[in-house]
């Protein structure tokens, strides 16, 4: 037998060499390499004890294994371990048997009746598990195979009953993971006499092992139960008292995995009606499980807490009045006997029988009350968010917090009342916490309107010193109704002062009084002469323009105005001046305004935004336009077509500032016509015609644009999301033509032909890496460049240089303007440095050859994975440059699409004798190899073998700065000796 | 039955001088030792002649057991140890181990040096009585002797104040001291694992409150201060030295912090600072965020918090002063409030409970006008705030430890008669326990049901589990076979072969036999050989056989043939069998079928 599986294995051994040998000439160097099975066959011959056996198999596992020889080398195993007598080995053996089960491509069902009969011989219970789940990964390995499947169930059945916890726990595993509902099973020990019932199912066999003497069995049992629920089966409805019964088990993982079982039966029959023992009154399932859950809130484990908190979260069907019980902590009465005696369940409310701890005194017990209708702990759901939010761990508080926000969400009157607690949780000790409540506020602040001293509790939180908090805050009261004008007055105040405290808050104030204005203008209008500080009789003095407090006041006033028509009748002469400054210089927060006696803005305003979405359209149906009207220009050298694109570059750069909706796109579209400009600029020349020593300058511009155009495409290709792989197509091919371009100028200027072949090599290299990246979108780019290039590629591979570039230039000059098509939505990548604001005249100083660290605030718009892409770049004024990575953690995302750089940015020089100013400014790395897929698969294909060429265009790797500059005072002094 | 008895000599029924004797499994352990703060006379300490009329403690207590530095916890120690005597161990946390003597030096210095009582113990004597504490660390278990062991829980309540279980064989006691269920600024909450005590000893000083929102509370509390210092008042809280004191601390600590704010916050110096220097080292007692945190600043170095003269009380402009003793009934804390009372610009807040008798409890049940010694009286016009900032459970917190520890009885101390009665009819009827509430001298008796531990031998336990089918199968329960051997104080469960050996003695195989007579016509052989086919065809399932010596084998039953001389139709049928459940069935069968 051993012979002739040894025989078997030099069989497979030859075919892993035949079959690489004929796809992958590059793979030749696996000949010399001896096989893996037949190494380890060798191997563990010579091992004349278990430790070295142990030691050649732990290294074996070191290495994967090639499909086809997997299964020569699991005969191996087993052979040997038929023969060991070690538990140690034969543990190894099997988890390696597990091990090669998993590799690709290799089907481990030849392999389920060997590990069965080895199973069935074992003794040494640790090998048994092993063995066990060995068999289950073979059993997930093949999900589509019922004999197997069936198989391995019997034997998981079987072993079930051994006494040691961790068969018993795979066991439970296998059916989890394998077992069906509608095959039943017998149970296979009839020994006992007990298999009265033969047929039981599989939930039954796992529902058994719920009351299992060992806490790890029955966490695995209720597991078991879970992953088929996964599986999409069906869990029976009895099992919920079952799991009821867990949930107050000794055991926390047990209790945590039951809160989780109990939630899932929750889930699969809400409306099915329970009986409450004790009572003869019934309630629903997902009440009752609600209650039960609630409880877990204050459960002695905290990792309980945390499970049970989160899992109230998602439980929305629950009875509106079982969820305001979880915000009642006072209410004691029998919450099972309130649906039927409402009344006296309400009188036991208010007649007070336990005190609140906020009067002195008022806890002396009054007459009894019927004790039948009083509860103090199987009340359930009572107060389980209030134990929930004051919980010493903060993990549980917030996912409280979060159970909260989603419960609150389903459910306006919950949101209601909730919102109190939330307030409170404005004062936490943790700064997380704070946070999560503040955004939990916000998520729901549309069921809500807040009243005055709710408000005072929320804008207190403003003097926090942390950044984000207010931040938070602010975008919190973006979003917040409130009900009376001393709010609106409460708010501004608050905010005024905020701004006073944190000059760099003053966006985000602005933007926040923007949406308070434009969301209470009814309230903000008898606040105007306050506001604007105007008397009726007397003229009061101008306030300063750039006050930013004064600014915050007219955002509000503004925007409230937007939709108030008399306000405007009360602004002073002053108030129009500024307006139409603001509206000029902050166009963002200030919306257009009906005047009444102010024409010229009012027509200037409606062609701005002739209102909402029409302008929108307007805009993107101009864009259109343009871009059609270029398409007409086929001819590069027709007069006015340089005229033309001029003109539409004018516009598309005018329109993106305009309608930020678009900026995106005629952005795009401009630089696009701007490369094809420059391109055309630099054919037009009249240098073609010259002879070569003349033509030296003019021929420097035409380097130069080319060089710019390469520039621009990556511009394109990196500084753009939601490009399709049309445009990039076309990018490409811009850069190509600048390739071209730059060939052409090089053939001409140099002399000598040995680089001339180099570049020309790599241009075709180019030319063939582009037909195999943009195969599907060769159709598209009919008539251009790159197609009448192929068309004479079998030519030019073959020609020399000199008329490669004769080619080249002919081509170049002939080709069309391809046309450019928009995708659905295109953003460009920007940046915006917020702090350091490069206003101070006060340098930073420090002492020289030391560091110094500089406080960085940037956002970010569009910049997708800007963990890896986003740099900061430093110029010293002697021209030195640093470009530094910030950390992952600095990135923070307040929302879609957007980001948040805080970061501190260690800069460090020799002394100077003047204070002089660095430059910062922020970079987009990019790498081309990143960025088409097919480049990047075939570049992991060749990462072994390092003789080759890398692909084309792979290794090209830049930097785009994307923000502008921003200049901060440095001095390093000298060191004090 | 072995039973457990409860006296308490303080703290039955009524709040201070706790002080509760427990005799379990023959141990006498007394918990706590404190006083009495409305009494100045002997009824201040317990009553320790309760224990012994004369002669020292030592030889009928195993040990004393302080679950926290308060000293209506600790406060009779000294006078316990030093003045009555006692020489055994003393058992308490490190942290209250090293607060516990400067809160009895106080003591002691306001007692002897301001009232200039005699007869009270010395510095020297609480150095004595603390160089017999032994230090507990939580969830250790330590050994007092061979069968009495105590392990130590988190209480919350105060720094360093612990929950005692104790336990001697399977009998055990867990009292609570004073804790608190739910965590606040400085402390977490009370927890303990499910060890099911034969009796919970538990606190129930807010048995009938349940406490709304630790959060809500904060906030008012935040709210009433900023607004009296907004209008120039001056706030006195009272507090003990330590405990609430510290909370309050950090809490307007941090909010002076996030409102920059400038008035003063003054605490009365002496012991706090040397308190305070203490809550600095013990941050693994204190709740997450401390601990989490103070590496980078330690929450107890107050920035906004400056020690208080004396003078500065007199000081114009609004002021926060904490000052000690909590329940307003002397020192510091009375003398602001002597001088401040008659503006009601000022407000004071009492943060925790009040005993009956003192100024604190008066001012709160709303009287305007109290009574001085030497007969002047004072006109209250400053507000009175009530907070409940006391760290103790509340009814819900109760119940919550109750259902963590799933005691089989409930004993309730440390609170008021009314209030324990509501709390003990909630308990017993929400628990099915038993909950008792003695009052002080009153004994308590509790019979356990101690399991009895048998040591089993393994290759028994493996022989019948072979035996009985497979396991688990935890919803029947198993017979075996065995022999119970009682020797020298420890019972053990041996196979019977086993015993025999170690009794050296001979194994007797008893055998039943019993005669029937038969009528039967038939020779010997035939008679025999018909029984054989009988009995064949009635017990199916058992190994018959018909053996050559004319002997017809049922299982291991033997029956033999006989007939008597006289009469040879007069049969004589021998069964004899050995004594074996399986096999007297059979014989039953065999007997009744002829």
């Amino acid at each position: 037998m051993a012979a002739h599986l040894k025989k078997r294995v030099y069989e497979e051994f030859s075919k892993v060499v035949q079959i690489p040998h004929e796809e992958v000439p590059a793979k030749k160097l696996r000949l010399s390499k001896p096989s893996k099975s037949a190494a380890l066959h060798v191997d563990l011959c010579k091992a004349t004890n278990s430790t070295d056996a142990l030691q050649y198999l732990l290294q074996f596992a070191r290495k994967p294994v090639e499909a086809e020889s997997v299964e020569g080398v699991v005969r191996i195993l087993l052979e040997h371990y038929y023969k060991e007598t070690d538990n140690s080995v034969r543990l190894k053996i099997a988890s390696l048997l597990g091990l090669l089960s998993k590799t690709q491509g290799f089907s481990p069902d030849c392999i389920v009746d060997d590990v069965i009969s080895t199973l069935n011989n074992e003794k040494s219970h640790q090998v048994l598990v092993q063995l066990l789940d060995t068999l289950l990964v073979i059993g997930t390995q093949l999900p589509e195979n019922p004999a197997v499947r069936q198989r391995l169930i019997e034997v998981a059945c079987k072993h079930l009953s051994d006494t040691y916890f961790g068969v018993r726990i795979k066991c439970l595993q296998l059916l989890g993971c394998l077992g069906t509902v509608d095959a039943p099973l017998t149970k296979d020990n009839e020994g006992q006499g007990m298999s009265t019932g033969g047929v039981r199912d599989v939930q039954n066999v796992i529902s058994d092992y719920f009351g299992d003497q060992d806490p790890r069995v029955r966490t695995a049992a209720i597991k078991a139960m879970l992953q088929l629920h996964e599986r999409g089966m069906k869990i029976h409805q009895i099992i919920y008292d079952q799991a009821c019964r867990l949930l107050s088990d000794d055991y926390e993982q047990v209790r945590s995995a039951a809160v989780q079982m109990v939630w899932v039966l929750s889930q699969l029959y809400p409306e099915s009606i329970v009986p409450i023992p004790s009572s003869n009154e019934e309630i629903r399932l997902v009440d009752d499980s609600f209650g039960k859950i609630s409880h877990m809130v204050s459960d002695g484990s905290w990792m309980v807490r945390v499970q049970a908190a989160k899992t109230l979260g998602s439980m929305l069907q629950v009875s509106p009045h079982f969820l305001e019980q979880t915000l009642d902590k006072k209410l004691m009465s029998d919450l099972r006997r309130k649906r039927t005696a409402h009344e006296r369940a309400k009188e036991l409310y208010t007649s007070g029988e336990f005190s609140s701890g906020r009067k002195w005194a008022d806890d002396a017990p009054k007459e009894k009350v019927d004790t039948n209708a009083v509860n103090l702990i199987a009340s359930g759901a009572c107060g389980a968010f209030v134990h929930g939010l004051e919980d010493e761990m903060y993990e549980v508080r917030i996912a409280a917090v979060e159970a909260l926000c989603l419960l609150a969400r389903s459910s306006p009157s919950f949101a209601e009342k909730c919102l109190d607690f939330l307030v409170d949780m404005f004062n936490d000790e943790i700064e997380e916490v704070r946070l999560q409540s503040i955004h939990v506020l916000r998520e729901i602040s549309t069921h809500i309107t807040l009243r005055e001293d709710q408000l005072d509790t929320v804008l207190a939180v403003l003097e926090d010193s942390s950044r984000d908090i207010r931040e938070a805050l602010h975008e919190l009261l973006c979003y917040t109704n409130v009900s009376t004008k001393e709010c609106i007055q409460l708010a501004l105040l608050e905010l005024l002062k905020n701004l006073n405290k944190y000059p760099t808050d003053r966006n985000s104030v602005w933007k926040c009084l923007k949406f308070l204005g434009s969301r209470h203008p009814t309230l903000v209008l008898p606040l105007v002469p306050e506001l604007l500080s105007t008397h009726p009789y007397f003229d009061t003095p101008e306030p300063d323009m750039d006050d930013p407090a004064y600014i915050a006041v007219l955002v509000l006033v503004f925007n409230a105005a937007k939709s108030c028509p008399t306000m405007p009748a009360l602004f002073s002469d002053h108030t129009f001046r500024h307006y139409a400054y603001l509206r000029d210089s902050l166009s963002h927060l200030v919306p257009p305004l009906r005047l009444p006696g102010r024409k010229p803005l009012y027509g200037l305003d409606s062609v701005d935004s002739g209102g909402g979405s029409g302008s929108v359209e307007a805009a993107h149906l101009f864009l259109q336009q343009s871009l059609n009207r270029v398409s007409t220009v086929q001819n590069l050298e027709a007069p006015g077509a340089q005229d033309l694109l001029d003109f539409t570059i004018r516009d598309l750069q005018r329109l993106g500032q305009l309608q930020p909706e678009l900026a995106g796109a005629a952005d795009f579209s401009a630089t696009y016509l701007r490369c094809q400009l420059l391109l055309m600029k630099a054919l037009q020349e009249k240098l073609w015609n010259m002879a070569v020593p003349l033509c030296l300058k003019q021929n420097a511009t035409a380097t130069a644009a080319a060089r710019q155009i390469l520039e621009e495409t990556y511009k394109l290709e990196f500084l753009y999301s939601g490009l399709e792989s049309r445009q990039v197509a076309t990018i490409h091919h811009v850069r190509l033509q600048a390739k071209a371009l730059q060939l052409v100028l090089t053939a001409r200027t140099r002399r000598g032909l040995e680089p001339l072949i180099g570049s020309c090599e790599k241009f075709l290299q180019d030319v063939e890496s582009f037909q195999r990246l943009f195969l599907t979108e060769l159709p598209h780019l009919q008539d251009s460049f790159v197609e009448k290039l192929l068309e004479l590629m079998p030519r030019l591979s073959s020609c020399k240089p000199a008329e490669l570039v004769k080619i080249l230039q002919t081509t170049l000059r002939q080709s069309g303007l391809l046309q450019l098509r928009l995708p659905e939505q295109i953003h460009r990548a920007t940046a915006t440095i917020i702090e350091p604001t490069g206003e101070s005249d006060n340098p930073l100083r420090f002492t020289s050859g030391l560091v110094v660290a500089l406080d960085l605030d940037a956002t970010l718009e569009h910049v997708q994975d800007p963990q890896n892409t986003v740099k900061v770049q430093l110029l010293y004024p002697d021209g030195q440059s640093h470009v530094i990575q910030p950390r992952p953690g600095d990135f923070r995302k307040p929302g879609p699409h957007r980001h948040r750089l805080i970061t501190q940015v260690y800069l460090s020089h020799t002394a100077w004798t003047e204070p002089c100013q660095v430059e910062v400014r922020l970079l987009l790395a990019y790498s081309s190899s990143s960025s088409s897929s097919s480049s990047s698969s075939s570049k992991a294909g060749w990462s072994d073998s390092t003789d080759s060429l890398p692909p084309p265009e792979a290794a090209i790797e830049g930097t785009i700065p994307f923000s502008k500059s921003v200049k901060v005072f440095i001095m390093p002094k000298p060191a004090r000796r | 039955m072995p039973e457990i008895k409860v006296t308490p000599l303080g703290a039955g029924q009524d709040v201070g001088r706790s002080c509760i004797l427990v005799s379990i499994g023959g141990k006498n352990i007394m918990l706590d030792c404190g006083m009495h703060m409305g009494y100045n006379d002997d009824r201040r300490f317990p009553d320790f002649s309760y224990i012994t009329q004369n002669g020292r403690l030592t030889e009928f207590l195993d040990c004393v057991i302080i679950s926290h530095f308060h000293l209506d916890h600790c406060g009779a120690l000294p006078y316990m140890s030093e003045m009555v005597g006692y020489d055994g161990p003393i058992y308490m946390t490190h942290p209250t181990k090293a607060i516990c003597p400067i809160l009895l030096e106080d003591f002691r210095k306001i007692t002897v040096d301001k009232k200039g009582e005699t007869n009270f113990f010395t510095s020297q004597m609480i150095k004595d009585c603390m160089k017999k504490v032994i230090p507990l660390n939580l969830h250790q278990t330590v050994q007092v002797d061979d069968e009495l062991e105590i392990k130590a829980y988190y209480a919350g309540h105060v720094l360093g104040a612990a929950m005692v279980h104790i336990k001697v064989g399977s009998e055990s006691v867990v009292y609570t001291g004073d804790y608190n269920m739910t965590p606040d600024r400085h402390l977490g909450a009370a927890w303990i694992d499910k060890c099911r005590p034969d009796i919970l000893i538990s606190e129930s000083t807010y048995a009938t409150t349940i406490r709304d929102s630790k959060r809500c509370r904060e906030r008012d509390f935040l709210k009433k201060v900023h607004e009296t210092i907004e209008r120039g008042g001056k706030v006195l809280i009272p507090v003990f030295a330590l405990g609430r004191a510290q909370e309050l601390c950090i809490l307007l600590e941090t909010f002076w912090e996030r409102m920059n704010l400038k008035a003063p916050i003054y605490f009365s110096t002496g012991l706090t600072e040397k308190a305070n220097h203490y809550y600095k080292l013990f941050i693994t007692w204190t709740n997450q965020k401390i601990r989490k945190t103070f590496v980078q600043r330690n929450m107890f170095e107050f920035k906004h918090i400056k020690a208080f003269d004396r003078s500065y009380a007199d000081n114009p402009g609004p002021m926060v002063v904490f000052a000690t003793p909590g329940m307003l009934h002397a020192g510091q804390s009375l003398q602001i409030f002597k001088k401040w009372a008659g503006n009601e610009k000022n407000m004071v807040i009492m943060p925790g409970y009040c005993v009956q008798g003192t100024i604190g409890h008066k001012i709160l049940n709303g009287q305007r006008k109290l009574e001085m010694e030497g007969r002047a009286t004072l006109d209250v016009k400053l507000q009175v705030e009530y907070m409940s900032f006391s760290a103790h459970a509340d009814a819900k917190g109760i119940m919550q430890l109750i259902r963590m520890a799933e005691p089989r009885n409930m004993l309730l101390v440390h609170g008021e008669a009314a209030k324990m009665e509501f709390l003990k009819g909630k308990i017993e009827q929400e628990f099915n326990i038993n909950c008792y509430m003695p009052a002080n001298g009153e004994t308590e008796t509790v019979t356990t049901n101690p399991s009895v531990p048998v040591d089993i031998s393994l290759n028994l336990l493996k022989r019948e589990m072979a035996l009985g089918g497979p396991l688990p199968d935890t919803k029947k329960p198993r017979t075996m076979h065995g022999t119970l051997i009682m020797k020298e104080n420890s019972l053990r469960l041996v196979s019977p072969e086993q015993a025999l050996k170690e009794l050296g003695l001979n194994e007797h195989q008893l055998r039943f036999t019993c005669r029937v007579q038969l009528q039967d016509p038939h020779s010997d052989s035939d008679t025999l050989h018909r029984i054989y086919t009988h009995l064949k065809s009635v017990l199916k399932g058992y190994t018959i056989q018909h053996l050559p010596d004319s002997t017809v084998m049922v299982e291991s039953i033997v029956i033999k043939l006989s007939s008597s001389a006289e009469d040879p139709n007069t049969k004589v049928l021998l069964l004899s069998w050995s004594y074996q459940i399986v096999t007297r069935y059979v014989t039953n069968i065999v007997i009744t079928k002829h």
